[in-house]
């Protein structure tokens, strides 16, 4: 028997399927499964981002410094290496630990000063994106071998197609959530604090720990995006992932996470994720459409699902009484 | 007394702005003079109210919404969709003098912007939406449609008429402080003078509540959606204006998050149920004077960011009770263990 509570994101793939399938009949070409795969190549920064972004929201907060944190992390790990000559081995995890540490500092202030997460994490954002222009305000072209080698690796799958190392980090981290999110200690304690942070304190939960390490688990996928960002664009620029925190956020609604805390799951992330792509990729097909019309459509789609959830638990409310 | 002062809510804004002001005066001592030029005052000051207008006025709107426990993202895009609505009447026009040509733009401008107000209302009422799910719809449609009108150029316009919104001037003082202290006294005499700011207080408190005591607070919450939707759809004329150019793309980008700020630094929470008016423009003029004297003080632009984050968390952090808690602890441990051993004892 079917679960009522895996219903959103079914609908969620359903629709996924669905435009796939309206894309490979309207376009010669769009049904491949190289273009499948271009959807994961060309997101895999938006998964890493989402899945720490599910985390948070899970559990009631919201982490607007998403799309600055990446951009900081092209920006550092291109001055280090271009410009000062570090190993790659260092610069990659330094810029993890970076991520991390802005996460838990964020995280720290909004548990102990009691400070709405929004109004934290937008000072996180302003500060990130403000240190990248300190670094530098132009470019950073990355020539470095170990990175230009990660860039144009092409792992090689059946059928002609291939995928880059991006996606396997990407799958690897979405993987590694899913477990941590449902058969950890950790991620059950992120949905009761996301259900009621009041009963997670009676109940004894390490609230405190458990909040702080959810931002500074955003911080490190942040990073970690960061870093796949820098091998998918091979640059640092103050500029990088403008705006990323709400195609971020709106990946993870569309991929039915509640955002009042509670709900969701990181496998619906990954979909709502890909639906984005999906619209990209089609628009990008139809050639003549602008891309405000991308915009608007992922506008009407949040629409859509919002409206949609709001019915189904609407139902499930009554079903219980 | 003493207390008292440190606790009315307008205590630590005006303290931050007061600070800024006296930086600023201390960096530059002619901060302060107002030259009067051609029958207008001119001086830093006048900027600081001049540029800050749209931002202290989409802030009104935004801190009615937060009262009611809600939250409106979507005022940038409507900022944006607003000018460009504005700019494309009028470029649109055939006779450019036409006081009408202007008229009916604005009008249009300010119809859509209740309609979109109207929109976001409707969702977070009728269809129960999170308010901050229900507006991020239209903040990231919206900015799509204001790029659909002005097909992703820059509209540029010259009309004299049009640009007086923005750029004119009325006894000496730009026009467009006029028309924010127009929305403010509004607002106020709305919410102070009648009941309806005890309806928003009390529908921020609890909805459900609220209802069962006999308040429409669907309406109430309609309401106060489409007050900021017009808050923001005139923002947008008057920065449309004062540029004489609409763009789809960048008009009124991150007001949204500048407003909210300037709503919580003015000693609004965020969870509703109280609002302070006043509060929200010493906010929302303190971001403006931040901006100004980062600017005059020759700061990079690049470092502008950084300041401001910094000057946002301080802020806040002076403003929540259990910073200043710890640090009043930290400060008594460290220089009178003895004198606190005392009055416990006593």
């Amino acid at each position: 028997m079917l679960n009522r509570k895996y219903v959103p994101i079914l609908v969620t793939f359903g629709l996924l399927a669905v435009m796939f399938a309206a894309g490979s009949f309207r376009y010669t070409g769009f049904f491949s499964a190289q273009v499948l795969f271009n959807l994961l190549i060309d997101n895999a920064f938006l998964i890493i981002t989402a899945v720490g972004m599910t985390f948070v929201i899970v559990a009631g907060g919201i982490d607007l410094s998403v799309g600055s944190v990446i951009a900081l992390t092209t920006m550092v790990s291109a001055s280090l290496v271009e410009q000062h000559g570090w190993s790659p081995a260092v610069v990659i995890p330094l810029v993890l630990v970076m991520g991390a540490t802005f996460g838990t500092i964020m995280g720290a202030i909004i548990h102990y000063f009691k400070i709405q997460p929004f109004i934290v994490t937008l000072a996180g954002m302003f500060l990130a994106r403000g240190l990248c222009y300190i670094i530098s305000i132009d470019t950073i072209t990355i020539t470095n071998g170990f990175f230009t080698k990660v860039a144009q690796t092409k792992i090689a799958l059946p059928g002609d197609s291939f995928i880059s190392i991006n996606v396997v980090i990407a799958l690897a981290v979405v993987a590694g959530a899913i477990y941590l999110a449902h058969y950890t200690r950790f991620g059950r304690n992120a949905y009761a604090i996301g259900g009621s942070e009041q009963s997670a304190l009676l109940m004894g939960l390490p609230v405190a720990r458990t909040k702080i390490l959810i931002y500074a688990f955003s911080g490190f996928c942040s990073a970690l995006a960061g870093v796949v960002f820098t091998f998918y664009m091979l640059s640092g620029y103050g500029l990088h992932a403008m705006g990323l925190e709400l195609d971020t956020i709106a990946a993870v609604v569309i991929g039915g996470t509640l955002l009042t805390g509670g709900v969701g799951y990181v496998a619906g992330t990954f979909i709502g994720v890909l639906i984005q792509g999906v619209i990209q990729t089609i628009i990008s097909f139809e050639g003549t459409l602008s891309s405000w019309w991308t915009k608007i459509v992922i506008g009407l789609l949040l629409f859509v699902f919002i409206l949609f959830q709001r019915l189904l638990s609407e139902r499930r409310v009554s079903l219980k009484t | 007394m003493g207390g008292k002062l440190v606790r009315h809510h307008l205590f630590w804004p005006l303290c931050v702005l007061g600070a800024l002001l006296l930086f600023n005066l201390l960096y530059s001592p002619d901060f302060f003079s107002l030259v009067l030029r051609d029958g207008n005052l001119y001086g830093s000051l006048i900027d600081i109210l001049n540029f800050g207008a749209p931002l202290i006025l989409v802030s009104i709107g935004m801190t009615l919404v937060i009262a009611t426990g809600g939250i409106d993202l979507s005022v940038g895009s409507i900022v944006a969709i607003s000018g460009a609505i504005a700019c494309l009447s009028i470029s649109k026009g055939t006779d450019q003098s036409s006081i009408m040509l202007v008229l009916t733009a604005v009008g249009a401008s300010v119809l859509l912007s209740l309609v979109l107000g109207l929109w976001n209302g409707a969702l977070v009422t009728v269809t129960r939406i999170q308010p901050i799910i229900a507006t991020l719809i239209l903040m990231v449609a919206g900015r799509g449609i204001a790029q659909l009108i002005t097909s992703g150029q820059i509209i540029t316009v010259s009309n004299p008429n049009y640009e007086y919104i923005g750029a004119g001037s009325l006894a000496a003082l730009p026009f467009s402080i006029f028309i924010v202290a127009g929305m403010l006294v509004l607002a106020s005499l709305l919410t102070r003078r009648t009941a309806l700011g005890l309806f928003i207080e009390s529908v921020g408190s609890n909805a459900n509540a609220s209802r069962l005591a006999g308040l429409r607070s669907r309406t109430v919450i309609l309401a106060v959606y489409v007050f900021c939707g017009l808050c923001a759809g005139i923002a947008g004329l008057i920065l449309s204006a004062n540029v004489s150019s609409a763009d789809g793309n960048n008009a009124g980008l991150w007001y949204e998050l500048d407003a909210i700020l300037a709503v919580v630094i003015g000693g609004t929470s965020l969870n509703g149920g109280r609002f302070y008016l006043i509060g929200t423009v010493v906010g929302a003029l303190i971001i403006q004077t931040l901006t100004t004297t980062i600017y005059m003080i020759g700061v990079p632009p690049e470092i502008t960011l950084v300041v401001k984050a910094f000057v946002v968390l301080a802020v806040c952090l002076i403003q929540s009770e259990a910073f200043r808690k710890t640090l009043k602890l930290r400060w008594k441990k460290r220089h009178y263990p003895a004198e606190q051993e005392v009055t416990r004892h006593a």
